[in-house]
């Protein structure tokens, strides 16, 4: 349906898997996407920081998962049965594993049915400026996670960002 | 002609060859009048010519060729090897090693002449007797020195030339009688071949189906071994006519020409002695059925240049049976052999949990283990270099020093051929010379101050590897001056690195440490050897990455000795598993000294610090639990299970919960995002596809 409607446009077109964070939806660019495995055991690393939860397995690769609602401010993960840790690799080309909530669905969204967050928006309030932009569909709008912020030394990227 | 695919060749062997000139004109310059460098020098040197020809780079060529000019002035003794002729050598060589790493980088020599040494390679030439020319005549033939090869063949000896052993003189003679065909022939191969032994093989292989050889020079194992230039000569016993032959030996893809006639068994030179059964007169039968079959005798003169050009192995006394592979492939296999032990290591697990106890499958799970474990140190053993190739520019560094310091110093190297990983190898150079100027530079005392102290008047520069056990020692030291602590303490009083108060309780030990602080230099003044800012604090940074440690023994006036531990491999090793708080962690097995059951009573507060006393040492506790932020699950009555590791001679006792055993883990990086925690060295992956984080011992001393 969404596709269909969205081929119209003249934008270019991107899919995102829609993720559950707390009540929020979030959009995550499937080019980013490795691989999005159950919750399992994860392996703690002493003193690093608190969203870190430690270490995973993938495929005989050491991957290190944080958790993005302690990332983002947001409190602690209740991990139930539909929580997930999905697998990204960042552009730096490093994999990272984040904890959500839940998987919803695949969503293609034209480039012209996203609107760009505006760099004074995003530091109004914490938990926006790990978005990037935010897209309306018909079941509604979901927040495009900006992954940049996921990379290192966060804090530099995103002064230099805008 | 394309010459790019054998850039790698070309580099690999320029390096091989300006290191054998260094080696060899260093030896000679100790021993002017030794033979074997001379020889291996002219070769080095010719073959240097050739390869930089062949490639088409010409000012290479041209220097190379000026030197195998003074080289062969040397060979042919009209020339004595004296210091100034040694240094310009040196500079030549230094101008040649900046064309390969200009080619290295650009595929291009670069436009530099060199003219200056050009021309002081003609004045060492020129200062020689005249007297000379003709005698190096003489004696440079066989060495293919092109220009002057009008009268004998350059590379190698045409049939018409060949001499005959008096078994092989019967053999003919009686094959003849047979009404048998002799031939002579000579085979040159083109000079771009890169396959010489499997085209001369064809050659003879081909041959041997018509009829049989009877001589062949250079000898058939020499050919196998490619130690022959571009041509080969046989004598050939056959019912076959000429034109067969020569045409076998044509079909050969990459022969260039092939020279056939008849061979004159009677007249033919023999080895003992040729007045003796060579009568002259009728001698040269056999040449003029040679243009027959090739375009002239002169085209092989003229082909014999073009040999020259082409590389020339003959400088290899003992040819090892090698395969260059590229390092890359080498670490695929690596990890492949690490993801076999994950597998095996899961599979044991898993055998093991199922409860089910089959003997069979037992048997076959240690089969399989053995197995693992060979593949492991093989793979090991492929990826070991000697520790030489990085060595061998350490002579030729001191000796510069000696000259540029005005010092006098003698390097002593021992183990050169210690083995270590190719990755540690490639690392290590940088440490070991910083080192070694260290003690050019600081260590060795001028003349005058040895003297007064009584030492040799040359100072001694040593450096020794071994193996120990799984790790590799490397020890640079001199007899010089030794390290002196107060002028270490001073120096970091005034560069801020400790405060006056601090400097006052250290120990001589702690403040010879210092020198490892970033940014410390104790030069009086800045010289070209060393500080220059790049400090011993990167030696011990790169030692520390290498996950290897760094240590140094002093006494002041006597010498100091620097001494770097190395692991063998960086990659699998042997760890002991042990549970801290439920949470599993590998400590390699390496830094372990012993396991101890300490009673709580046994613990003692020395500074608000908890020690034992082991064996008379007082060594200090630490809680891993608190260290690593967890709980301990066992009751403070309970005996505790110490690891006692070692860094250098100092001990630490590691509190642990639980022993699991040993096991044979592969180190797996923990990546950026996660590396803050010093403690943490990396992580493994266990059988059953959990993690262990293991336990950087060196952090925790």
């Amino acid at each position: 349906m969404n596709e269909l409607r969205n081929t119209q446009d003249a934008g270019e077109l991107i899919q995102y898997i829609v993720i559950k964070l707390g009540d929020e939806q979030y959009g995550i660019d499937i080019k980013y996407i490795d691989n999005i495995v159950r919750m399992q055991q994860i392996t703690r690393v002493p003193k690093v920081e608190h969203f870190l939860k430690g270490v995973i397995n993938i495929r005989g690769e050491i991957v290190p998962v944080m958790s993005l609602r302690l990332k983002m401010g947001i409190k602690e993960d209740e991990i139930t049965s539909k929580s997930r840790i999905i697998i990204l690799r960042l552009e730096s080309g490093d994999l990272i594993g984040i904890i959500v909530d839940q998987v919803n669905q695949v969503l293609t969204l034209s480039t012209t049915d996203v609107e760009k967050v505006r760099y004074d928006d995003k530091n109004q309030k914490a938990g926006n400026s790990f978005i990037s932009g935010v897209g309306k569909y018909e079941g509604g709008l979901v927040s495009i996670l900006d992954l940049s912020t996921l990379e290192l030394d966060t804090k530099d990227k995103k002064d230099k960002k805008d | 002609m394309d010459v790019s695919q054998y850039l790698g060749v070309f580099l690999d062997e320029a390096k091989e060859h300006i290191q054998s000139l260094n080696d060899n004109i260093m030896a000679l310059e100790q021993d002017p009048t030794n033979e074997d460098c001379i020889n291996e020098i002219f070769r080095a040197a010719h073959s240097m010519k050739g390869m930089a020809g062949t490639m088409g780079y010409k000012r290479m060529q041209q220097l190379t060729h000026d030197m195998e000019d003074v080289f062969s002035d040397v060979r042919a003794g009209s020339l004595k090897v004296d210091s100034n002729m040694t240094d310009t050598l040196f500079q030549c060589l230094d101008a040649v090693q900046a064309y390969v790493d200009k080619i290295t980088e650009t595929q291009d020599e670069g436009t530099e002449d060199n003219a200056h040494l050009i021309k002081a390679l003609a004045d060492i030439r020129a200062g020689k007797s005249g007297a000379a020319s003709s005698e190096q005549a003489a004696e440079a033939p066989k060495t293919a020195d092109a220009p002057k090869a009008d009268a004998a063949p350059a590379t190698g000896t045409s049939w018409k030339e060949i001499r005959l052993e008096p078994s092989v003189r019967s053999t003919l003679e009686s094959a003849a009688e047979e009404g048998k065909k002799i031939y002579g022939l000579t085979v040159q191969i083109q000079d771009s071949c890169i396959l010489k032994a499997a085209r001369a093989f064809l050659v003879f292989k081909g041959i041997e189906d018509v009829g049989e050889i009877a001589v062949s020079e250079p000898s058939t194992q020499d050919i196998e071994d490619e130690k022959f230039d571009f041509t080969f000569s046989l004598v050939v016993i056959t019912d076959a006519d000429m034109d067969k032959v020569s045409g076998i030996a044509k079909n050969v893809s990459e022969i260039e020409s092939v020279d056939i006639g008849e061979f004159d068994v009677k007249n033919a030179k023999s080895t003992e002695d040729k007045e003796d059964t060579a009568p002259a007169p009728e001698i040269r039968e056999a040449p003029k059925a040679a243009p027959a079959v090739t375009s002239a005798p002169a085209a092989k003169t003229a082909a014999a240049p073009a040999a020259a050009g082409g590389k020339k192995p003959v400088g290899k006394p003992v040819v090892n049976r090698t395969v260059r592979v590229d390092i890359d492939k080498l670490d695929v296999l690596m990890n492949l052999v690490s993801e076999l032990i994950i597998a095996k290591n899961s599979l044991i697990s898993a055998t093991t949990s199922s409860g089910a106890t089959n003997s069979a499958v037992d048997e076959q799970i240690e089969y399989l283990e053995s197995v693992t474990t060979n593949l492991h140190e093989s793979v090991m053993k492929v990826r070991m270099v000697p520790i030489e190739s990085v060595l061998q520019k350490f002579p030729r560094m001191i000796r510069d020093l000696n000259k540029s310091l005005g010092k006098k110093m003698e390097l002593t190297m021992t183990g050169e051929d210690t083995e270590m990983d190719r990755t540690v190898v490639d690392e290590i150079g940088d440490p070991l010379m910083h080192l070694l100027r260290n003690s050019a530079d600081h260590g060795i005392e001028p003349a005058e101050v040895r003297a007064e102290r009584g030492k040799p008047e040359v100072g001694q520069i040593f450096l020794h590897a071994y193996q120990d056990g799984n790790s590799v020692v490397i020890e640079v030291g001199d007899d010089g001056n030794g390290i002196d602590a107060e002028v270490v303490k001073q120096k970091a009083i005034e560069k801020g690195v400790v405060t006056p108060e601090q400097a006052e309780t250290m120990s001589e030990k702690q403040c010879i440490e210092l020198l490892f602080h970033p940014g410390f230099s104790t030069a009086k003044q800045v010289s070209e050897i060393s500080g220059r800012g790049v400090g011993l604090d990167v030696v011990k940074s790169k030692v520390e990455s290498l996950s290897g440690e760094v240590d140094v023994k002093t006494k002041l006036g006597v010498g100091s000795t620097w001494t770097i531990r190395l692991p063998l491999t960086l990659a699998i090793i042997q760890a002991l598993m042990v549970v801290i708080g439920g949470e599993k962690y590998a400590i390699p097995l390496d830094s372990i000294q012993s396991i101890e059951n300490i009673p709580p009573t046994d613990i003692k507060l020395v500074s608000n610090r908890e020690v034992i006393n082991l064996r008379g040492n007082v060594t200090r506790l630490v809680r891993m639990n608190e260290a690593l932020d967890i709980e301990s699950k066992k009751t403070a009555d309970e005996d505790l299970v110490v690891v006692i590791v070692k860094k250098g001679e100092q001990l630490v006792g590691l509190v642990i919960d639980e022993l699991m055993g040993q096991q044979e883990i592969v180190i797996k990086p923990l990546g950026k995002y996660i590396n803050k925690c010093k403690f943490i060295s990396g992580a493994t992956i266990l059988g059953d596809g959990e993690i262990a984080l293991i336990l950087d011992t060196n952090a925790l001393v």
